[in-house]
């Protein structure tokens, strides 16, 4: 069963071939057995889960079962989670258990999922590798010394790992589609606005963005159908009808127009890493796709606006954390300056605190207009060139990462090398467009992502677009060998 | 552009945070390195751009002005490190 997508699994569920509690502890035993190895699961919610399913059973054995109904997922600890620990993957929250659910839990819940506990990622969403985690790094199923990338390299690796059909992720610079990249599944950051931002740990918030991973195109149009929604209690929630996402799938992808940014195939890009992702666009042309070359002239400075804003914006939301009403407060304070200064130092780790004060320094007094401003009115140059390139084609196609999972520790030293790993995926937060990773290849066993960047609100024709690719290839059904 | 230890120091005091004497040479150089990858800003022409702060020209929603919460203070406070009598406390900060 744990081979099964999400599509395959609600119709074995409705075909009564197998019920929900079976299927929940199918995969609660696949985690007992196998997590140890990958480190990707860090709350396991397994008596909650079992009740959860054994309602399922009885909605699919009354015929009211909503959508999702008896599907185990996982949720990234980013999401707040009722009577559940959210962790955050920092010491700082280590001892948070919230008392409401994010609206994408309550969505989820809603469409009758089962939570089968919690996901690591890297502390406060902060990495591109998984290895800023209070909880120890997660490791990539497909080479285990290698990262999973991030910050959702937990619910990547847990689907790369078969120890769930699908999870929960939240894109804040390439935090959806790198991993899902670096892992071989498949994951979509939706349009900012889309899916509500209510009890989602707040990171960068004009940049965050939830989105689904799961092994196919189709789960991805399943799970956001769930996912996205107009919700009053976030206020840049975007108030525009949901499609059915799963509709448009079997669209034929003739005549598309796909826009081949040249600066997406410059130097820096992996020669492995270029020859699986043209062989991928050649497949989609063979379909009946149109190639046509583009430029985003202003893509070399999206990495540098990218760590002007979020760091900024981090260090204004993170500053919530100061040990007076909830998650980690020092011992023994003796004063009150000393319980912020200590709790904070001892809470955060040390790339949250690196950007605390890259933010701290953006915006303060003599350098807030060069840094801060700068960043903002360079933003509009990128929305720019992304709005001119849509004006000519319907999807903009390149790679998702440089290259294909690097080992642990080997951008350690060096923030700004870590940091161009996202060269690919940080002007689309910054935009505000959406974008996708698809599995379209492997270099050295390990796994390259295809990224697909939509116009806003385009989801359903990127989903349909990598849907027919899933058609045509295999790569989204390979599982490494170790957990097959 | 290079950071001074003593912005370093000032830049703690603001986040407050605190730097041990042992990695403060070691944090400046890193925040040097983002600091001179940031820099690469200045070469863009914005002459006459606007700053925007959001992805999108949408305008920010407002909720009426009522009351439409409720009282959950145990719960929250349930939560909190430390409470007295439905207050949440800190360390004593008048003489």
């Amino acid at each position: 069963m744990h081979n099964y997508t999400i599509a395959k699994l609600i119709k074995g569920l409705q075909n009564k071939e197998f019920s929900s509690v079976e299927l929940t502890q199918h995969f609660l035993d696949r985690i007992s057995q196998l997590n140890d190895d990958y480190n990707a699961v860090i709350t396991v919610t397994s008596e909650q889960a079992l009740s959860a399913a054994a309602l399922a059973d009885q909605r699919l054995a009354n015929g009211d079962a909503p959508a999702m109904c008896g599907v185990p997922i996982l949720h990234k600890d980013i999401f707040c989670t009722n009577g559940v620990r959210t962790s955050c993957g920092s010491k700082m929250l280590d001892n948070f258990v919230p008392p409401y659910d994010a609206t994408v839990v309550e969505n989820f819940a809603r469409d009758g999922a089962v939570m089968l506990g919690k996901t690591n990622m890297d502390e406060f969403a902060m990495g591109s590798s998984n290895e800023t985690s209070f909880y120890g790094p997660v490791k990539n199923p497909w080479a285990t010394d290698s990262v999973p990338g991030g910050s959702s390299g937990g619910s990547a690796a847990a689907i790369a790992a078969r120890l769930a059909p699908g999870a929960t992720a939240t894109d804040t610079g390439g935090s959806i589609r790198q991993p899902a990249a670096l892992c071989g599944i498949s994951g979509l950051k939706p349009t900012y606005g889309r899916v509500s931002r209510w009890g989602m740990i707040a990171f960068a918030s004009s940049l965050d963005q939830a989105g689904p991973m799961a092994r196919t195109a189709e789960d991805c149009a399943i799970m956001l159908n769930c996912m996205a929604s107009f919700d009053e209690k976030d206020s840049t929630s975007v108030n525009q009808s949901v499609p059915d996402y799963t509709a448009s799938l079997g669209n034929s992808i003739k005549g598309l127009k796909i826009g081949i940014p040249k600066e997406y195939f410059s130097e820096g890009l992996d020669p492995g890493t270029e020859i699986a992702v043209r062989k991928a666009l050649a497949d989609l042309e063979a379909q009946g796709a149109q190639l046509v070359k583009i430029s985003l002239p202003n893509s070399h400075l999206s990495v540098p606006a990218y760590y002007v804003i979020a760091p900024a914006e981090a260090s204004a939301n993170l500053s919530r954390f100061d040990g007076v009403k909830y998650g980690y407060r020092c011992e023994n304070p003796k004063d009150l300056q000393d319980m912020y200064c200590r709790s904070r130092t001892e809470g955060f780790g040390e790339e949250v605190q690196r950007r605390i004060l890259i933010g701290t320094y953006c915006l303060s007094a003599g350098y807030y207009d060069a840094y801060y401003g700068k960043a903002q009115q360079v933003r509009q140059l990128i929305q720019q060139d992304f709005s001119d390139a849509f004006k000519s084609v319907d999807l903009i196609m390149g790679p998702t990462c440089p290259s294909p999972a690097f080992k642990f520790g080997a951008k350690g030293d060096d923030p700004v090398a870590m940091y161009l790993e996202d060269i690919y995926t940080i002007a689309t937060n910054l935009a505000g467009l959406p974008g996708m990773s698809v599995p379209c290849g492997m270099v050295e066993e390990k796994p390259v992502g295809l990224q697909i960047i939509g116009n806003y609100f385009d989801e359903a024709r990127m989903l349909n677009v990598a849907h027919q690719f899933q058609q045509i290839t295999n790569w989204h059904n390979q599982a490494p060998e170790a957990v097959q | 552009m290079t950071i001074e230890r003593k912005e370093i120091e000032k830049l703690a005091t603001l986040s407050r945070l605190a730097i041990d004497e042992k990695t403060i040479a070691d944090v400046t150089g890193r925040l040097s390195s983002v600091l001179a990858l940031v820099d690469q800003l200045q070469s863009a022409n914005t002459e006459s751009l606007q700053e925007i702060s959001r992805p999108f020209h949408t305008s920010q929603r407002l909720r009426d002005d009522q009351v439409d919460e409720t009282d959950q203070r145990d719960a929250f406070q349930a939560i909190a490190p430390q409470t007295h009598n439905g207050l949440f406390t800190v360390p004593k900060m008048i003489e």
